[in-house]
């Protein structure tokens, strides 16, 4: 019997741009419904989508607190302008609990404990040994990372809480640039919030008709979810502390509970998959990187 | 042959890429004033076979670059995997053996490392820390001594005079070369099609993955088996990079991240200068002597030019042959690029 305990679930923040009513809706349901821990407030991607996510965040905020669930804000993964970096400084000055995504948030912190967030390359015990030193209370690890290099970093954490993405699209990539905006002949300065138009994100297919991407703003991710159900008993075991699910536009309150059981050993991993498909529809799943292969890669086989 | 000129009386100072000792000798030659390159293995970003420097040529080059009054930089700038830091560490400690003027750090484990073990050895912040503002800069500033940062090919020239202004720092940014429209050294791209990681084993869409397949009278790029480009016969094949390729999106192929262009901010140096950027750093550590040797006299011309006191000189700006795809941009300097 392992005496580890389990790892918690997590909410990781919402990547997609939803409209301030939807956002709303899901996270009282979350609040309300989900056996989640903690739950990832605040926009990652592009601050030009923060109203949507301000306009109800204290009812949100409240009603999550209510429901026994504990709030992080998410910061952005690319900060480059003085209002994004003045809006940061307000968040810490406040005493939020903030993940960082960039340096910059680290820094702006000056100390005070912190999420280290998947957009800062922790990819070795020396980055995390230093990190940890100076705040980072929780690391949240690049989603690149294979299952070897997680338990690596995870053995030797001590106090400091290890956290992995266990579902949802991986991103790939953060830009300045808007790719979703291109794709509607825009420029990110002018891009009337396009990105509002794909609740589940755009996809991008090669010139041979394989769907392959995923465009979210700024940010590219796998065409696939992520989901490592089938790695769940090996994080576990390497000391994994909590894991993430990235919200997607559809019943994540299903995805959370379904995970939540199969941690608890209630339902097993193939079993799981199954049900799982159920709440997915047809999109492909991927576990490469877990698996130390190409990330597209996917393999039902339970990792020892 | 044009001379590097010393500090004092710099307009920028020129740093260009050495693949080879026979590419740092030459950039050397043509006017380079500080060559940058990188350790035969997994410890830098362009991991290529038939590149880079062992110790012993490494030793060489900085001997040939020291006694014409140049410097060497030593790029160590991937992410260590887990549980095997051994090269990284190795890498900085023969670069300061080998008498290297600088290490070009991304990791901030290696950065501490290097802080605590070698701290006489000057340190510089890679382009793949992606720092792209000035509390990332303070961070490196404060926790490990950095001298210089290179800025993310993601910044404005406006944004690049913002960070001069704040930061106490030398700020050196890229002026030509291959450009990836991604925060650098957060881009796993290449790994979801490859499973070889650019973040820490430096080769972002390796030769071993590429295929060029004919069908019904057309050349597909693929990487990692994914169809990244299709040409005409005869039509040159832009090598396939993930984010040169051409996706459908709206039913429609595009260049949906980056046309096939290589960056040339050569007319816009004065813009550069006036912004306090101290360094100029030329992309192209996979490219021959020979393209090394043109485009380093070609900045050393205009930069000497600059230097007088002349106007930027007509014609050697234009540098098409020598880019990507044979097109030009000035990328993020101009704020309509993202």
């Amino acid at each position: 019997m392992n005496a580890v305990s389990p790892p918690r679930l997590t909410l990781g923040p919402l990547l997609l741009h939803w409209s301030a009513e939807k956002r709303r809706d899901f996270y009282y349901r979350i609040a309300d419904e989900a056996p989640i821990d903690t739950v990832y407030l605040g926009e990652v991607v592009c601050s030009k989508r923060e109203p949507a996510a301000a306009a109800y965040f204290d009812r949100v905020a409240a009603r999550l607190r209510a429901a026994g669930k504990r709030i992080v804000i998410s910061t952005l993964a690319l900060v480059t302008s003085k209002r994004e970096i003045g809006h940061i400084r307000e968040l810490a000055a406040a005493g939020a609990m903030l993940e960082a995504n960039d340096v910059a948030t680290v820094q702006l912190l000056a100390g005070a404990p912190y999420v280290a967030g998947p957009h800062i390359n922790v990819f070795n015990e020396g980055t995390r040994d230093f990190l940890a030193r100076r705040g980072a209370a929780r690391i949240v690890l690049p989603v690149e990372l294979s299952t070897a290099s997680i338990r690596l970093i995870a053995r030797g954490a001590g106090a400091t809480e290890i956290e992995i993405q266990a579902f949802g699209r991986q991103t790939l990539s953060v830009a300045m640039r808007c790719y979703h905006a291109r794709s509607h002949n825009l420029t990110k300065d002018h891009c009337q919030i396009v990105c509002g138009l794909d609740a589940d994100g755009l996809t991008a297919s090669t010139i041979d008709g394989r769907e392959v991407l995923k465009i979210n703003g700024t940010q590219t991710q796998t065409f696939e979810y992520g989901v490592l159900l089938p790695q769940l008993a090996s994080l576990r075991d390497a000391g994994v502390t909590h894991l993430r699910l990235a919200p997607q536009d559809i019943d994540m309150v299903r995805v959370a509970d379904l995970y939540a059981r199969t941690l608890t050993g209630a339902v097993a991993a193939d079993e799981a998959l199954a049900e799982l498909r159920l709440v997915t529809g047809d999109v492909p799943y991927a576990n490469g990187f877990a698996l130390g292969r190409a990330g597209a890669a996917w393999s039902a086989v339970p990792t020892a | 042959m044009t001379a590097a000129t010393r500090p004092s009386d710099r307009y920028l100072e020129l740093v260009c890429p050495a693949g080879t000792p026979a590419a740092l000798r030459a950039a050397v030659d043509a006017g380079a004033d500080t060559v940058y390159c990188g350790f035969r293995d997994c410890t830098n970003a362009r991991n290529y076979p038939g590149l880079n420097f062992d110790v012993d040529e490494l030793r060489e080059g900085v001997a040939y670059a020291h006694a014409r009054d140049r410097r060497v930089l030593v790029a160590i700038n991937t992410f260590p995997r887990a549980g095997d830091a051994g090269p990284w560490h190795r890498a900085v400690d023969q670069a300061a053996a080998a008498g290297a003027d600088a290490v070009i750090l991304a990791d901030i484990g290696v950065l501490d490392y290097a802080t605590r073990r070698q701290p006489g050895l000057r340190r510089h912040l890679s382009v793949q820390a992606s720092a792209a503002n000035g509390p990332s800069l303070a961070f490196y500033r404060e926790h490990f001594d950095v001298k210089r940062v290179v800025l993310p090919r993601v910044l404005s020239v406006a944004d690049v005079a913002q960070i001069v202004a704040e930061s106490r720092l030398e700020i050196e940014v890229f002026a030509f070369g291959s450009v990836g429209p991604m925060s650098e050294g957060r881009c796993f791209l290449s790994s979801y099609f490859t499973g070889l990681s650019p973040t820490s084993e430096g080769a972002c869409a390796p030769a071993s993955h590429v295929e060029y397949l004919e069908r019904d009278g057309r050349m597909f790029s693929t990487l990692g088996k994914v169809t990244l480009n299709s040409f005409a016969r005869g039509e040159p094949a832009a090598y396939p990079t993930p984010c040169k390729g051409r996706y459908v999106t709206h039913g429609r192929a595009s260049y949906l991240f980056e046309e096939p262009v290589a960056l040339n901010a050569i007319s816009i140096l004065p813009e550069l200068k006036a912004a306090g950027v101290t360094a100029l750093k030329i992309e192209g550590r996979q490219r021959s002597r020979a393209y090394v040797a043109q485009i380093v006299g070609r900045f050393r011309d205009v930069l000497d030019a600059l230097a007088r006191g002349d106007a930027m000189p007509q014609g050697l700006g234009d540098l098409k042959g020598e880019a990507e795809g044979g097109r030009e941009t000035f990328g993020a300097y101009h704020k309509g690029w993202r």
